[in-house]
């Protein structure tokens, strides 16, 4: 089975920030928005080396939503910063009406997503904003796995005509995905080949599903892992490839199962190839306080939780 | 000027009643004002472009009035008049809500959902500014609209960074759906609230006088560059042009039926032809 060395723990916020700088320096097009959660964001740097190309909006993330819609009318590609939960359940309508149905280029980057953002609870802990994006129409929505993916989905994302809608987190995560990659919107990753089940996961489960086919492969389970960073569009082709060999899957992600990624993939196989399918996903629920890898054990999205799964959807098949 | 405004009243009065639906009393309200803004003060290209480089840029943010905007948008050249048979038809470029989703030149903005447009407009400001372009941006909103608490973030915003290539017009007739906006919620001194917000504020008393509107714009465009927002108070009358329809909110959202169009249409003869 091949395995991925974690070049060292980071957060992938760190990864949205260093591809802003880069892209700061590269791309002269590119402005920078945010509503008082600079540091939070990484977007210091940005700031620093072009002033002018970034605007302070204040706690009032309606306001940077339409702003950004408006800068993009003259050739502006704007990037807004603030956490996911602020970055669409606040704004949706703003979204919706400016952004989506008008079809402008802004860019709409979001951290703390999901329960990882630990400690400050479940206000700002959203588990729903990928299935409130993805129902979007024209909407692209990525949530990356890591550092190294984050950065290089920032520097893609601006190089995409249209609006996007990427997520990442706070936590100090395993950075396993390589600092030269090219990344190609809307293209599933296969990360392990396995024949027994296949595993999809998008964020930071994605490391959580590696971890999780090293136990499995443990107990003579070949698990296929595939690394899905673009929910929408969804690479049907990589799913259906994967789930016609090993006839079973299952889906994790750090949101609710409502809306969020394995429905994406239920859909996709109800239409094309019918398989047993187990989420790892919140429950319906709310999050709370608490350390973010004690959380997600509470809640079941980690690899005991995937590998266990597995199992289970394993016993399913035909 | 006055020809083109009350061609205007017609075409509202006849888009919303053939598809007995639409918004014709703040519409009706705002014929001087678009037809002052699109025939004489905006600089602009008919080769509809969404950049709108080198140009003046309009946004409308009270999206339903926008039998007004289609109406003087094709009267100015951005697309054939015969297209305003279609407002609110299926497969129609002129949507119930302005939008540019279906391609309509002359649209740079889906409005409708309140409170959103002056937002947008300090983006296009910002990149005006960004892009070197000395030209303006113009927005309209309702005066019900600005119980939207998005304008009031956007209000402080523009005051406080100064935004001063942007000219916002509220249009002040004092009503909304459900009736009197002093009734439904009111709004107080606007002149004050926009004082404290630091926007330099004018007030146009005759907002239905292409004379007074004119003055006001020029007065307005005058005073850009100072480092301070503008808005224009404009006091309107809703369903101004058509008596029964004036000095009553009855109008806001409600289509005249045929004996009324005739009514309608006999107060505002035909002058440049129509649709």
């Amino acid at each position: 089975m091949k395995t991925y060395k974690n070049t060292g723990n980071i957060d992938t916020r760190s990864g949205f920030g260093a591809g802003l700088t880069e892209l700061g320096q590269t791309n002269p097009n590119v402005v920078a928005l945010c509503a008082d959660l600079t540091g939070s964001l990484k977007m210091d740097e940005f700031k620093k080396n072009h002033p002018e190309r970034f605007f302070q909006i204040g706690i009032a993330e309606a306001n940077m939503i339409g702003i950004a819609a408006g800068m993009t009318i003259g050739g502006k590609i704007p990037f807004t910063g603030t956490f996911a939960n602020f970055s669409t359940g606040r704004v949706y309508d703003q979204i919706r009406q400016s952004v989506a149905y008008s079809g402008k280029n802004v860019k709409i980057c979001a951290s703390h997503a999901g329960l990882t953002l630990g400690e400050d609870g479940a206000t700002h802990q959203i588990l729903e904003d990928i299935g409130m994006m993805k129902m979007l129409p024209g909407m692209t929505v990525i949530n990356t796995c890591d550092y190294n993916q984050t950065k290089a989905a920032t520097l893609a994302i601006a190089e995409h005509e249209g609006p996007v809608y990427l997520r990442f987190g706070r936590p100090k995560v395993a950075n396993f995905t390589p600092e030269d990659q090219k990344f190609e919107i809307g293209k599933a990753v296969t990360l392990t080949e396995g024949n027994d089940v296949t595993i999809i996961a998008t964020g930071h489960l994605v490391w959580e599903a590696l971890e999780a086919a090293k136990e499995l492969d443990e107990k003579g389970i070949s698990a296929e892992v595939i690394n899905i960073h673009t929910i929408k569009p969804l690479d049907e082709t990589a799913i259906l490839k994967s789930v016609r060999k090993t006839k079973c899957v299952v889906t994790a992600e750090e949101h609710n199962f409502l809306g969020g990624l394995g429905e994406s993939v239920a859909r996709t196989l109800a239409l094309n190839h019918p398989a047993p399918q187990e989420f790892v996903a919140t429950e319906d629920t709310f999050g709370e306080s608490g350390e973010p890898l004690m959380l997600l054990d509470k809640y079941g999205l980690n690899a005991k939780a995937i590998a266990e799964k597995a199992e289970a959807v394993i016993l399913r098949k035909e | 000027m006055q020809d083109f405004v009350t061609q205007v009243r017609r075409d509202i009065l006849r888009q919303v009643h053939q598809v007995n639906s639409g918004h014709p009393g703040g519409s009706l309200g705002c014929a001087e004002f678009f037809t002052v803004l699109y025939q004489e003060v905006m600089e602009y290209s008919t080769d509809f472009d969404m950049d709108g480089k080198n140009e003046d840029l309009f946004f409308l943010s009270n999206g339903h009035i926008s039998p007004v905007f289609y109406s003087v948008l094709a009267r100015s050249g951005f697309f054939p008049v015969e297209e305003l048979s279609t407002f609110r038809k299926i497969d129609s470029r002129l949507q119930g809500h302005p939008t540019t989703h279906e391609g309509l030149p002359g649209i740079r903005i889906a409005s409708g959902s309140l409170g959103q447009g002056m937002s947008v407009a300090i983006g296009a400001a910002h990149t005006k500014k960004m892009n070197k372009d000395s030209h303006l941006v113009y927005s309209l909103h309702g005066d019900g609209e600005l119980q939207e608490g998005q304008n009031w973030e956007a209000i402080l915003y523009a005051g406080s960074k100064g935004v001063d290539n942007l000219i916002a017009t509220i249009d002040y007739n004092k009503k909304q759906i459900d009736g009197a906006t002093d009734d439904v919620l009111p709004l107080g001194d606007l002149k004050k609230k926009f004082e404290a917000f630091d926007w330099k504020v004018l007030e146009l008393k005759e907002g239905n006088d292409v004379e007074a509107i004119r003055k006001t714009l020029e007065e307005a465009k005058g005073l850009t560059g100072n480092n301070q927002p503008i808005v224009i108070l404009m006091d309107t009358e809703m369903g101004n042009g058509v008596d029964f329809m004036m000095g009553t909110h009855a109008w806001h959202g409600k289509a005249p039926n045929d004996e009324q169009l005739e009514t309608a249409l006999a107060q505002n003869p035909e002058t440049l032809g129509d649709y």
